[in-house]
């Protein structure tokens, strides 16, 4: 109750909650309002936005509903961006954790690995996955997961670091607990604070990795994907540009929501650091 | 030249991460559908089975794995980065003709977002709370959720297509044959965009940290006393705060020079410009494996030379950092 008084207290994290929510809206309710497949053709292509009662947002390149394709996107967009954060963190709390608790030659070989990964530009290493194990829904997701770890990593290694010989960790050890039971069940719950808050940037990241993909036409063509519209779009930018400005600004928004409830939940989180 | 032997250390640890990378990638790239071979016999337009094995045998490629990869790495050592058999010429050469404008989009947007994350956040921190505080921190917000991409779209929308004041693309004109300042002039004129296109997202990062840096330097004690001294505030500001503040935002281009180097993929391929970014792109679409490989070690050793510099500068801006090494 108290952190929700905190959270609420801040008018950019309440605009974002309200923003979020506003796209998980559109998500759950592209089936119901737009039953037909969103990638099928609808009309005459090219219809401007609000001309035509059928087509609110009007009509892209090849005749397909834009308002549709934006309320299907919303789920593609959340879908990729929960699912890829979800797996970049896991992957970062796993390897920072036994870099962290192991220390030594462990914590040398794993973070040689995560320099490894940092040094490589992320966008790069999203091409040759992408190159290597094709384009569909899944695999660009998994993709986009692991070119994002390793920052979660570095704060659950950092995190550990500070937490390892805590006396708590040391009864656990005393009581003679083992290393995986006092990894993920005794000093990872006390590390996970900083790592979920910064799972907002991840995911806001993970999203616009995935449009610029499917713009670059690298991601799964078969999905009503937000990046796949604005790159159809830029065939007739000169004139019929709102088929790429449209789900743009629904990208924009969506990333917008995502950080500032992060950023509402970090402050609610570290209320001294609020007052600046 | 104690700062430099620092440095120097730290360069010498990034030689087995390059070393890691290269391995990684070239395993890797094994697993890809199709090799070099497959996709010169699809621009020959087919060929005998007979024919493929005499190039995988010129090339290398019915050699093991790890024979191949020490082969690799052999080359490596004498930088020779292998051939490209979609452009006809070594990866080297196709490299070098495409670096140079990469570089300047880098450095141009990394000076732009620098530059104006500085100026914008010193403005935001010195009126905390107030309207000009607001203003700039919602416009960095929008300006980091926005897909860079899209951003550059509707620029060309707005400045080449409506108000045409600017090329829609391309790195030079090529219509006209234009030498000296001239040039100079053509080339900046068509980077103005994609410079902001790719600079924005930076720009509204290092504003951030900016302003939260100044808001922690501003309330420490020697900035009091050099308040107490009766030093007016810009002085405070530009000799006391402004280089203790900066320190974050000097790491922060380290850290990101790596993905800087991946928005210029996208940004390339926005303007067309003929950079490295759109030929990582194009070696992804045909297959060409070894430039693909190519780029990547650039890249790399692009991103171990800027935290070099880094390291250099960091060093310069605090001196702790040299007497307790």
């Amino acid at each position: 109750m108290e952190f929700a008084k905190l959270y609420f207290r801040s008018p950019s994290a309440v605009i974002g909650l309200l923003l979020f929510i506003l796209v998980l809206a559109m998500a759950a309710t592209a089936d119901w309002l737009y039953p037909r497949d969103p990638l099928a053709l609808a009309g005459r292509p090219l219809i401007w936005p609000f001309s035509n009662p059928r087509f609110l947002l009007g009509t892209d390149n090849s005749g397909r509903d834009i308002a549709a394709q934006i309320f299907h996107g919303a789920r593609i967009s959340l879908l990729i961006g929960l699912v890829a954060t979800f797996i970049s963190v896991m992957i970062g709390i796993t390897i920072g954790a036994f870099a962290g608790y192991y220390g030594s030659w462990v914590d040398t070989v794993l973070m040689r690995v995560t320099e490894a990964f940092q040094t490589l530009p992320n966008f790069l290493l999203l091409l040759v996955l992408v190159a290597v194990f094709g384009s569909t829904i899944t695999t660009v997701t998994v993709a986009i997961g692991i070119v994002s770890w390793p920052a979660s990593a570095r704060l659950t290694r950092a995190e550990f670091l500070s937490l390892r010989n805590r006396e708590f960790v040391q009864a656990g050890r005393t009581l003679g607990l083992k290393d995986i039971k006092l990894i993920f069940g005794e000093i990872l719950p006390n590390a996970l604070p900083p790592v979920i808050v910064y799972a907002s940037v991840v995911m806001a990241v993970a999203i616009l990795l995935e449009s610029a993909l499917a713009f670059l036409k690298l991601s799964d063509p078969n999905v009503a994907s937000w990046g796949n519209l604005i790159g159809a779009g830029r065939d007739v930018l000169r004139v019929q540009w709102y088929v790429s400005a449209i789900p743009g600004i629904a990208i924009l928004v969506t990333v917008l929501a995502v950080s500032l409830v992060g950023q509402g939940l970090n402050d609610a989180l570290n209320p001294r650091l609020k007052s600046r | 030249m104690r700062v430099l032997a620092l440095a120097g250390r730290r360069l010498a640890a990034s030689i087995p991460t390059l070393i890691l990378i290269l391995i990684g990638v070239f395993l890797l790239l094994q697993f890809a559908p199709g090799d070099t071979v497959d996709a010169m016999m699809a621009q020959m337009g087919g060929g005998d089975a007979a024919t493929a094995r005499h190039l995988r045998e010129f090339y290398g490629l019915d050699l093991s794995v790890w024979a191949q990869l020490g082969n690799y790495l052999w080359r490596l050592v004498r930088l020779d980065l292998g051939f490209s058999a979609i452009y006809g010429k070594p990866v080297v050469t196709v490299i070098a003709e495409r670096l140079p404008a990469t570089i300047l989009l880098m450095s141009a947007s990394l000076s732009f977002a620098f530059f104006f994350g500085l100026i914008f956040g010193v403005i935001a921190a010195r009126g905390v709370n107030r309207w000009p505080d607001t203003l700039i921190s919602t416009l960095g917000l929008i300006f980091y959720a926005m897909p860079t991409f899209w951003f550059g779209l509707m620029a060309i929308v707005v400045f080449s297509i409506y108000l045409q004041w600017l090329p829609a693309g391309g790195f030079e004109d090529i219509t006209v044959s234009l030498t000296g300042l001239a040039r100079t002039l053509d080339i900046a004129k068509h980077l103005i965009l994609p410079t902001l296109t790719l600079g924005l997202f930076y720009m509204a990062i290092y504003l951030r940290i900016m302003r939260g840096s100044m808001l922690e330097v501003l309330n420490l004690d020697f900035v009091r006393t050099a308040r107490a001294k009766g030093m007016d505030e810009t002085r405070v500001v530009v000799r006391h705060v402004l280089r203790n503040a900066l320190l974050p935002m000097v790491t922060l281009i380290g850290l990101q020079a790596g993905t800087m180097l991946g928005g210029s993929v996208v940004v390339e391929s926005v303007f067309s410009l003929p950079g490295l970014g759109r030929l990582a792109y194009e070696s992804v679409v045909q297959r060409d494996l070894n430039t693909l490989l190519g780029i990547i070690f650039v890249s790399a050793l692009l991103v171990i030379a800027v935290n070099f510099i880094v390291d250099l500068l960091y060093a310069r801006l605090d001196p702790r950092i040299t007497a307790g090494a």
